[in-house]
């Protein structure tokens, strides 16, 4: 089973932090792969967050393809950052490791933000649809203020490899990081989680049972950024920007759509007429597979959720201003050594733990009582 | 002198030429008459029979002859009166001395159009092949990664929605105070919880009373006491205006066929009714005979079916093949969709089936377009039938399998899969495996499935099978009473023990939908369209239902 690991604070930290509690809960994952999410950047990124960066791999072909796609489209280089690459036994280095923050181009600097969040979505899919069948360019995420580091083996000797544990070029108030369990699929890089898309975020263990119908539901909405699907995961981060963004729903609403209530619970909720409405017509998004999934959403609120049956673990700790979010409990004592054990969250099935941005308040949403 | 071919029987059939011979023991027979009293087509008739027996006493061959006189049972000739291999002369037999045996080399459809009257019966297509829907495999299991839940610990609900579901974006919500609310502007389509396996449409009237009841009372039984929200649909032809009136009239959807046979007594009914039906089916087409209508014939339209269906007794009631007040079926579609809805106050779904056919995408197109349209019933060929010509139902119409796949894919790429439930019916259960068959169907993205033949044999233990078996649904001889109006043959069916079968068979059939779906992981809604769960050991089927081949 994948182990997941996430850290929000009010000050920067490094994301080794997550990494190293990641490696704690090492029985879980067999190392073969790490897939790290930062917001709220600190270091380099620091005074730059208003840029969108663009986070990917790139081969020299595609590092090519990719300036001269960028160029054409109007985007201009403001900052670069290129891991110090410490070479490691059993991780294949690739060419180029970016995360390029731009400028807007021209025309588009004074639009509002939720129509520049599409053309950075568009601009994110076409380089994709250039890079992918010769693998040439991954553009894991590309949005101001986020930035995504992937690769195949250790977690931690990944993260080494990027140099992260060297270097303080890179810190955050926010990071998720998942630790890969390689189930039955050949690793592809666009099936490693923290999975991103216009501000949203999250990552998941467990496997997706009712992963081909949802697939279905979300590809056959129209949003152009619902495709993918190389990891079943993949789709919780795009019903949480369904649910967020495209519906306008609050937050709390994604767990009544992934994990419904029975009619007779909803009976008890304030809001009964709509949650009924929504079971019928979110139907399809109901995931009944073992999962806990971790998140955040634009304005950094950073959450975890649990299946209906809570059949896949999840604790979060910590102090104010600092909490930990993980698949395991050791990974809590590792991150956030002096909290207090006895504070922990364990959410049950009914449970979403919100925790509002620069980490300062921690709410457990009960499902039954709204 | 007499002509050659009469003497050498030249014009006769042979018993090989008939589906069933029937083996009758001598030497275990008590003559007690009972198998030829009882035979529903007097396919076997008591005789008597000389027999000259040829003696020889003493220790060198001394023949002498005597003649002796027996009673024996012989099968008729008569193609008018073949053994339909009920066995009901088996059943009622003492001494088990007589027996239909199928004969394969049967020529029966070659002889059976006497005075060009063409081969008409009761029950589905004769075709004991198994289904493509039997073939299918459920092959993905949850294991490591994602643990298997438990169908006897895990909470499951085993429920469709029957009605138009708005897609979210069209929600009348908004939100106050971090919360949602609903607007009250829009238009909210009727939609009810319903169990995934229906009971279809089959009339009073086709049905015995006996038969009738006991099904209705199962299904009362069934969501009043067992919490199982079963429908049952009406067939054409109404319902018994108590019925009606009464708090069960949940239960039940209503159809209108083109007969529009008990709508009159439905329309007078309405202002008295308490509940609000189930949902309104518009009869378009059946898959048992595609472009058919409907036939219920004289002798069984007695005095209650006359009442209901508002017509004079004994009088043949056919329903033409096409609603004829209108003049195509988009147009019929929109039109009865409104009417029935208004009728109710838009409070009740309503929804067309039709049979089988290529053409089904059409009518599916036509219908998501239509934002009152409840859902689509699709019978596939193997759906069965109370009197068809046995052409129709054994070569017209199309297989369910692939029409409800094509049917759900259409819908996913228009992206409403959950708008329009589709219900897939014909065969379903023919193998007898109707969880599995359910099951499948949904996986491939049928909200629900209808049964008919197979709750009639399984509650009503019908005889039929797919090797012509009994079949005399529309002669009104039904030996078990279960498609008759005939007292003498439905008393002896009793509508408690139809009942109980009823409630057995939804109570298996939840238990072992949640036998499939608990191992494949799912258990809080239905795996609608969970094609990934699916195989089958044939690469074109898997190629045409777009699920993997695992052999
Ligand atoms: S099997 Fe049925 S039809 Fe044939 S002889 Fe017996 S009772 Fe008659
Ligand atoms: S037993 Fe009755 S219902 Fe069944 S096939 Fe025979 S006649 Fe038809």
């Amino acid at each position: 089973m994948c182990r997941l690991s996430a850290i929000t604070a009010s000050d920067y930290f490094s994301p080794m932090e997550t990494i190293m509690a990641l490696e704690t809960m090492k029985e879980g994952h067999d190392g073969s792969g790490l897939g790290l999410m930062l917001k709220n950047l600190g270091g380099d990124f620091e005074g730059l967050k208003e840029y969108p960066i663009l986070s990917g791999i790139c081969s020299q072909k595609g590092m090519t393809l990719l300036d001269d796609f960028m160029k054409s489209k109007g985007f201009r280089v403001k900052h670069m950052w290129t891991p110090r690459i410490k070479p490691m036994p059993g991780i294949q280095k690739r060419d180029f490791y970016i995360a390029k923050a731009y400028e807007y181009p021209e025309e588009w600097r004074d639009r509002p933000m939720s129509e520049k969040e599409d053309l950075l979505m568009r601009t994110r899919l076409e380089l994709r649809a250039i890079g992918e069948p010769d693998q040439s360019i991954f553009a894991f995420s590309f949005y101001p203020d986020v930035l995504t580091l992937k690769e195949v083996g250790d977690p931690l000797e990944v993260a080494q490899f990027f140099g992260l544990d060297k270097s303080d070029s890179l810190k955050a108030k926010i990071a998720l990081a998942q630790g890969r369990q390689n189930t039955n699929y050949a690793i592809y890089l666009y099936a490693c989680h923290p999975f991103f898309i216009q501000g949203y975020a999250s990552m998941t263990n467990g496997e997706n049972t009712a992963f081909v119908p949802i697939r279905e539901f979300l590809m056959s909405r129209g949003n152009p950024g619902y495709i993918g699907y190389n990891s079943d995961s993949e789709v919780f981060t795009h019903i949480l920007h369904y649910t967020c963004r495209t519906l306008g729903f609050p937050l709390n609403y994604y767990k009544d759509v992934i994990t419904p209530l029975k009619d007779s619970e909803i009976e008890g909720r304030s809001d009964r007429e709509a949650l009924g409405l929504m079971k019928k017509s979110l139907r399809p998004l109901c995931i009944d597979g073992p999962n806990c999934v971790i998140g955040f959403t634009p304005d950094g609120t950073v959450f975890m959720v649990q299946d209906s049956k809570k059949l896949r673990p999840g604790a979060v700790g910590g102090v104010k201003g600092k909490y930990a979010l993980m698949s395991e409990e050791c990974g809590i004592t590792r991150a956030i050594p002096e909290r207090d054990q006895s504070t922990d969250i364990y959410p049950m099935k009914y449970d979403m733990v919100i925790i509002s941005p620069n980490a300062e308040e921690v709410t457990v949403w009960n499902q039954l009582r709204n | 002198m007499e002509p050659a071919s009469q003497l050498d029987s030249n014009y006769d059939l042979s018993i090989q030429d008939f589906p069933y011979i029937i083996e009758w023991r001598e030497d275990r027979c008590t003559r007690c008459g009972k198998c030829t009293a009882v035979c529903p087509v007097k396919a076997i008739t008591p005789s008597v029979a000389a027999q000259r027996l040829v003696e020889s006493e003493g220790a060198s061959p001394m023949p002498t002859s005597k003649k002796v006189t027996r009673h024996v049972v012989v099968q008729s000739r008569d193609i008018d009166r073949y053994c339909t291999g009920c066995g009901t002369c088996s059943l009622v037999c003492p001494a088990e001395a007589i027996k239909p045996v199928y004969n394969s080399h049967n020529r029966f459809l070659i002889y059976k159009n006497k005075k060009g009257d063409a081969f008409k019966r009761g029950g589905r297509r004769n075709d004991p092949s198994i289904s493509t829907v039997d073939k299918l495999k459920f092959t993905r299991i949850s294991m490591l990664t994602d643990p298997a839940l438990d169908a006897g610990r895990h909470e499951f609900r085993v429920r469709s929605l029957l009605g138009r579901i708005l897609p979210p974006e069209e929600l009348p919500l908004a939100v106050k105070d971090g919360k949602l609310v609903k607007m009250n502007e829009k238009f909210i389509p009727p939609v009810r919880e319903i169990f995934p396996i229906r009971i279809g449409s089959m009339s009073v009237g086709a049905l015995s009373p006996t038969m009738w009841e006991g099904l209705a009372m199962g299904v009362a039984y069934l969501n009043e006491v067992e919490g199982m929200p079963v429908v049952m649909c009406s067939g054409e032809g109404g319902l018994p205006p108590r019925l009606l009136k009464s708090r069960f009239a949940k239960y039940f959807i209503l159809q209108i066929a083109s007969g529009y046979f008990g709508w009159d007594e439905i329309v007078h009914a309405i202002p008295d009714m308490k509940e609000d039906p189930a949902a309104i089916e518009i009869k378009y087409g059946q898959g048992a005979k595609p472009g058919d209508g409907g036939l219920l014939m004289a002798y069984k339209v007695l005095k209650l079916i006359a009442k209901i269906r508002g017509v004079p007794e004994f009088i043949d009631l056919a329903s033409p093949p096409t609603h004829q007040t209108k003049y195509s079926i988009e147009e019929a579609v929109a039109k009865m969709i409104q009417a029935m809805s208004m009728a109710w106050g838009f409070r009740v779904p309503v929804y067309p089936k039709i049979s089988g056919s290529k053409t089904a995408r059409a009518v599916l197109n036509n219908l998501a377009r239509n934002p009152y349209a409840a859902a689509l019933c699709i019978d596939g060929e193997d759906g069965g039938t109370g009197a068809a010509y046995n052409v129709s139902m054994d070569k017209m119409g199309h297989p369910i399998a692939s029409n409800i796949r094509e049917c759900y894919l259409d819908l996913v790429s228009q992206g409403k899969q959950n708008e329009l439930p589709l219900i897939a019916a014909g065969g379903m259960g023919k193998g007898g495996h109707l969880a599995a068959n359910a099951a499948a169907m949904i996986m491939l993205g049928a909200s629900a499935v209808d049964i008919g033949k197979y709750i009639m044999q399984s509650a009503g233990n019908c005889l039929g099978d797919e090797y012509n078996r009994c079949n005399l649904c529309n002669t009104g001889r039904c030996p078990r009473g279960i498609t008759t109006q005939d007292p003498r043959l439905y008393r002896r069916l009793d509508p408690d023990m139809v009942a109980q079968r009823v409630v057995d068979v939804f109570r298996v059939a939840d238990v072992e939908l949640k036998k499939i779906f608990a191992p494949m992981g799912r258990s809080t809604e239905l795996p609608i369209g969970m094609s990934d769960g699916l195989s089958v050991a044939d690469r074109a089927i898997a190629e045409r239902l777009g699920i993997s081949y695992a052999c």
